[in-house]
């Protein structure tokens, strides 16, 4: 009963000392605000960033050209070896009938030439379209594939796949160093601003240190108020972050600029892990703050 | 039975500065003690260890038989807890009522609210300012906010009642209502040390006075003794 009754009074506390001091609270709560808005738009960003990289490697195909005397004995056999390859997610054959097709739907020009072309003196080669689960080993897979009976050829980009994969990775580690070196900025001027406001209260955290407060009861309120501010500074980014990005999402259709490659992350549920990754760093850089600022003056 | 006992205390700062040279005295349950001298004599110093703001750099002050010497930074509390100590300038915390600022004293032991209710009433009608327990601190005169700080430092029965120029800031007439209110206080059983330069109140009163000099006891009149011999 007394635990229960010594917790609702300091929550109590907390919540007075965050209206009755309020400017104090202001100053905090908007050095919260203001950096978790940084914070929560280079998450959205590096997170988007990384999510193009993703797309993009999941784009990229080995097509295996297969040679025109092969059997379809021949391709049955190839088929089941590619199966049997460890770094192969998925695979498509697509007869040369299928590519011509494809090919005369694309252009008026290439359907005027390929329009009498006959079963026998098609040009082209029947193919398969391999898709990889792992992108930095692609090489080493296209070079299986090329190893097989009847294969002819296999192209699969490769300068381009194995910069662009150099690049992502570059990208990706860049921005988690950004995400995370600003949260600790975040958490250092938001700590730095309670300890200032809290210095203001220094006569009285001696006061209830004079009327018999333990330290612990002296911390309990101040971390607690440390934990509104959190609170209460992490609402306006979260909005905003929230309506900002379905807007700017619905704008767009989820494509971003003119490529149908690049595009946004679904707004949900990935809004909801920005924000429950606002509202944790708002906490907790919050209660932090007020811990050690605390601390300081229980030195005595 | 002795509340203080201070056994060869000897207290210097880190500057270099020697506040008390040996000093030996102690203090019985219920008695009314003022502590007299000029300004840097030590007798600051020497209250101020009593509820252990300052530790003693050599000696044994036992006071309600904890030894204050060797209490640590976070037992602190424990001692606090048996000791009411009101200052000259009130020392309240302005964002509280005058109730909240009394009750804040008992809310620290999670005592029940009735309880807290009740003991909150009765020592703001003993200090007499039952009619002000919504009022904020700067909406009182000095010897009112005095009150109330003499309030919080009695609310929860402390064995003793450190005052530190409680009076310091006050008028004449004021002086004497507050100087009431702590005889009251020690009427009832309370035992009393009380800093002042005022040696008016200290005549009026008759009680037992030291009077320091120089970091020692120069004098230890009786109850009734002291007589205001200017030095």
């Amino acid at each position: 009963m007394k635990v229960f009754r010594i917790l609702a009074r300091n929550i109590r506390d907390a919540f007075r000392s965050v209206f009755r001091n309020f400017s104090l609270s202001m100053a905090s709560i908007s050095s919260i605000t203001i950096t978790l808005l940084v914070v929560a738009i280079s998450i959205i960003l590096s997170y988007n960033v990384n999510n193009f990289g993703v797309l993009v490697e999941k784009d990229i195909t080995i097509v295996a050209f297969i040679e025109n005397d092969a059997t379809e004995e021949d391709i049955l056999k190839i088929e089941q070896q590619i199966n049997k390859l460890a770094n192969v997610e998925s695979y498509e054959f697509e007869s040369k009938e299928e590519i011509s097709k494809e090919m005369m739907e694309s252009s008026e020009v290439l359907s005027k030439i390929m329009e009498d072309w006959t079963l026998d003196d098609n040009p082209l080669q029947n193919t398969f379209l391999v898709k990889v689960s792992d992108i930095e080993k692609i090489g080493e897979t296209a070079n299986k594939i090329k190893d097989m009976d009847n294969i002819a050829l296999v192209k699969y980009g490769e300068d381009m796949v194995e910069q662009l994969v150099k690049g992502f990775k570059v990208v990706e580690k860049i921005s988690i160093i950004i995400v995370i070196s600003l949260i600790l900025v975040t958490a250092f001027l938001i700590s730095n601003t309670i300890k200032i406001t809290i210095f203001s209260r220094k006569t009285e955290i001696g006061i209830m240190r004079l009327v018999g407060a333990s330290n612990i009861n002296i911390k309990i309120p101040f971390i607690l108020e440390g934990l509104f501010l959190g609170i209460l500074g992490s609402i306006l980014p979260i909005v905003g972050i929230t309506y900002g990005y379905v807007a700017l999402y619905n704008n767009f259709e989820g494509e971003l600029f003119f490529s149908p490659f690049i595009k946004l992350i679904k707004p949900i549920p990935f809004i909801y892990y920005v924000s429950g990754i606002l509202i944790s760093i708002g906490i907790l850089v919050g209660m932090f703050g007020s811990w050690r600022a605390v601390k300081k003056h229980l030195k005595v | 039975m002795d509340l203080i006992n201070i056994r060869n205390v000897q207290k210097q700062y880190k500057t270099g500065v020697v506040a008390i040279y040996d000093m030996n005295l102690s203090i019985k349950k219920g008695e009314f003690v003022f502590v007299i001298g000029s300004t840097g004599c030590g007798k600051s110093t020497l209250i101020k260890m009593l509820y252990r703001e300052e530790k003693p750099t050599n000696g044994k002050i036992l006071v309600g038989g904890i030894d204050v010497a060797k209490l640590r930074n976070s037992r602190v509390f424990k001692l606090r807890r048996q000791i009411g100590v009101v200052f000259q300038n009130y020392r309240l915390l302005e964002r509280l009522t005058v109730y909240e600022n009394v009750a804040f004293a008992l809310e620290i032991f999670g005592a029940p609210k009735y309880e807290i209710h009740q003991k909150v009433i009765k020592v703001l009608d003993l200090v007499g300012l039952k009619n002000r327990a919504k009022n904020y601190p700067n909406q009182l005169s000095g010897g009112e906010q005095q009150r109330v700080a003499i309030a919080r430092a009695i609310v929860n029965g402390p064995k003793l009642l450190i005052c530190d120029e409680p009076t310091g800031n006050l008028d004449e007439e004021t002086s004497a209502e507050i100087m009431e209110v702590i005889e009251e206080i020690n009427k009832l059983g309370t035992t009393i040390i009380m800093v002042t330069h005022d040696r008016n109140i200290v005549e009026k009163a008759k009680k037992r006075v030291i009077l320091l000099d120089a970091g020692r006891i120069l004098k230890d009149y009786e109850k009734g003794t002291y007589i205001n011999e200017s030095i």
